[in-house]
C-alpha cells in the first residue's frame, strides 16, 4: 500500500473516532435529560392532581363567606341603619366603610359618624351580649370581655384610647381628715345643745 | 499520487477539524441542556411537595360551612335580641 493510502486510511480511523467519541457523549447526555424530564414529568403530574380540587374548594368556600358576608350586611344595616352600619364597620376596619356594602346600593362615599359617638350604650350592649363581639375598634387583637356581668371598664377598653389612661388634666378632689394639708375651721357648736329648739309651723 | 496526497491533506485539515466543531457544538448544548432540566424537575419537585397542604382545604371548606351557619345563628339570635334601626 503506498503512503498516501496509509495516510489516508488514519485519517479516516481519526474522523471514525471522533464521530465515535462525540456521539456517545451526547448520547449520555441526552439520556441525563430524559431521566431529568421523566422526574419533571412525575412532579407536574402531581402539582396537576394535587391542584386539581382546589379550584373547586376555594370556590366553595368564597360562596359560604360570601352569604356569611351578605348576612352580616343585611343585620347591620337593619339593626343599626345605613351609615351608623358603616361607621360601626369603619370603626373595625378603618376605610372599609367609604367602599359600602356590597348589597346595598351607594352605599359608598358616604359622610360617616365618630362611632364612639354614636355606639357608646349599643356597644356595651354588644359587647355584653357577643362576649367576643369584634367589636374593639382601638385593638381587635386585644382581651376578649369576660365578666359579661361587671365588664364596663373591658367594655371601654374597646373604644379608643384616651379617656382610660390618659384623661385630660382636671383638677384634683380634696383630701380630708385629720393629716388633710388644709384643715378646715370647724364648727364650735357641733355636740353642744342647739341654741334655738325650731318652731313647730301648724 | 498527487491527487491522492491532496485528498488526505483535505481529509486531515479540513474534513476532520469540521467534524470535530461540528460534534462538540453539540454535545455542548446537550450537556447545557442538563442542568437546567436537574433545576425544572428540582421546582417542580418543590411545587408538589408545597401544594401537599392542598388537601386540607376540604377540611378547611368544611370549617368554613360551620362557621357561617354559627355566624347564621348567631345573627338570628341579634335580630331577635337588638331592636331595629327604624
Amino acid at each position: 500500500m503506498p503512503a498516501a493510502g496509509v495516510v489516508m486510511l488514519i485519517a479516516v480511523v481519526l474522523i471514525v473516532l471522533a464521530l465515535v467519541y462525540y456521539l456517545l457523549s451526547t448520547i449520555a447526555a441526552l439520556r441525563q435529560i430524559t431521566r431529568g424530564l421523566d422526574d419533571a414529568i412525575a412532579d407536574v403530574t402531581g402539582i396537576v392532581e394535587k391542584s386539581a380540587p382546589v379550584n373547586e374548594i376555594v370556590t366553595a368556600i368564597n360562596e359560604q363567606l360570601d352569604a356569611g358576608v351578605d348576612l352580616l350586611e343585611g343585620l347591620l344595616v337593619k339593626k343599626a341603619g345605613l351609615v351608623d352600619g358603616l361607621a360601626l364597620v369603619e370603626s373595625v376596619y378603618p376605610g372599609a366603610g367609604a367602599a359600602g356594602f356590597r348589597n346595598v346600593a351607594g352605599s359608598s362615599g358616604l359622610e360617616l359618624p365618630r362611632i364612639g359617638e354614636v355606639y357608646t350604650q349599643g356597644t356595651l350592649t354588644l359587647a355584653r351580649l357577643g362576649r367576643e363581639a369584634p367589636i374593639a375598634g382601638a385593638s381587635p387583637n386585644g382581651p376578649a370581655l369576660r365578666n359579661v356581668e361587671g365588664g364596663s371598664l373591658a367594655a371601654r377598653l374597646l373604644y379608643p384610647e384616651q379617656r382610660q389612661t390618659a384623661p385630660e388634666r382636671m383638677p384634683r378632689s380634696p383630701v380630708i381628715g385629720t393629716d388633710a394639708p388644709v384643715q378646715y375651721e370647724q364648727r364650735d357648736d357641733i355636740g353642744k345643745p342647739r341654741k334655738r329648739l325650731p318652731t313647730r309651723t301648724s | 499520487m498527487t491527487l491522492w496526497w491532496i485528498g488526505d491533506i483535505v481529509l486531515l485539515v479540513v474534513l476532520l477539524p469540521v467534524v470535530v466543531y461540528l460534534l462538540s457544538g453539540v454535545l455542548k448544548a446537550a450537556r447545557s441542556i442538563v442542568p437546567s432540566v436537574r433545576q425544572i424537575a428540582d421546582a417542580a419537585a418543590a411545587g408538589s411537595k408545597d401544594l401537599d397542604a392542598a388537601a386540607l382545604l376540604v377540611t378547611t371548606r368544611d370549617q368554613v360551612a360551620r362557621t357561617v351557619a354559627g355566624v347564621a345563628n348567631y345573627g338570628g339570635s341579634l335580630d331577635v335580641i337588638l331592636d331595629d334601626a327604624e
